[in-house]
């Protein structure tokens, strides 16, 4: 996997961000930002050149189902990778990420060999 | 109340904390609660609707929630500070996703809010739904804490 990738972390919950940032940090990622909803997401995409987006569903202000829409129909970013990692799991769920466009998706609670696997499928 | 409802929270609360947290629960005996009065320092609730509408909420005491986040992060956390009410709203996000999952998968579908955190020794729990509440305790080597499980009758 390419670690000076630049990785955007969205979630509501500064426990989350750190819990990931935790787990790319041991991976060898060094380049990571964070957002703490959809909104904010945007705005740091419009300012920064991002390589793969992490984001939750549930958040206030923008869900990451919408942000992920917003960046598929948006040809700056729409081949930009994107992994939702999210408490929301029943199966529509995932039809719905898929049928927007998700790279890949990881169910919370996940252990870190998850997002380690999901990340290699995505990059490779 | 439908009382298998209350399973899947369990489930959840079980898979959600030794995954993130690595830590080994185990359930006591459920309860029927007759009062408000939370059973620790610092507890996650939610609202949930679907088939049914109701609340999930969950407890911790101060030292039990301490040692969670402290495996969590992989760091020691030493006061209930802001980041601990922030690992508690997420740790009660994922056992409702977790839960939801499985009543999903019996047809029972639910939506959940975004969790809200109280904090402070004899905080209040209100459920709005007029159902009785459920309440699981749970033990850890790091101390306890309690689910509370309450649908509408």
């Amino acid at each position: 996997m390419d670690t000076s990738i630049k990785i955007l972390i969205v979630d509501d919950f500064a426990t989350m961000r750190r819990i990931l940032k935790n787990i790319l940090k041991q991976l060898g990622f060094k380049n990571l930002v964070e957002a703490d909803d959809g909104t904010t997401a945007w705005e740091v995409l419009e300012g920064q050149s991002i390589d793969l987006i992490i984001s939750d569903w549930n958040m206030p202000k923008m869900t990451g189902l919408e942000l992920l829409k917003k960046v598929r129909a948006d040809s700056r970013y729409s081949k930009v990778p994107f992994l939702m990692v999210t408490a929301e799991a029943q199966k529509q769920n995932v039809i719905e990420a898929v049928q927007a466009g998700v790279s890949n998706y990881v169910v919370k609670p996940f252990t870190a060999e998850a997002i380690s696997d999901k990340l290699e499928k995505i990059l490779r | 109340m439908d009382v298998s409802l209350v399973n899947p929270f369990i489930n959840a609360t079980i898979n959600v904390l030794e995954t993130m947290a690595f830590v080994t629960v185990n359930a006591g005996k459920p309860y029927l609660k007759s009062d408000n009065t939370a059973v620790g320092d610092v507890t996650g609730i939610l609202g949930l609707t679907g088939v049914a509408n109701g609340t999930f909420a969950v407890t911790f005491e101060g030292k039990c929630i301490l040692t969670i986040v402290s495996n969590m992060f992989g760091e020691t956390m030493e006061s209930l500070n802001e980041e601990i009410a922030d690992a508690v709203g997420e740790l009660t996000n994922m056992i409702s996703g977790q839960a939801r999952r499985e009543l999903g998968e019996s047809g029972r579908v639910f939506k959940a809010a975004i969790p809200s955190v109280v904090t402070g020794k004899n905080h209040s729990i209100r459920h709005y739904s007029d159902g009785p509440k459920i309440a699981i305790p749970f033990n850890t080597d790091g101390g306890n804490f309690t689910i509370e499980v309450c649908f509408e009758r």
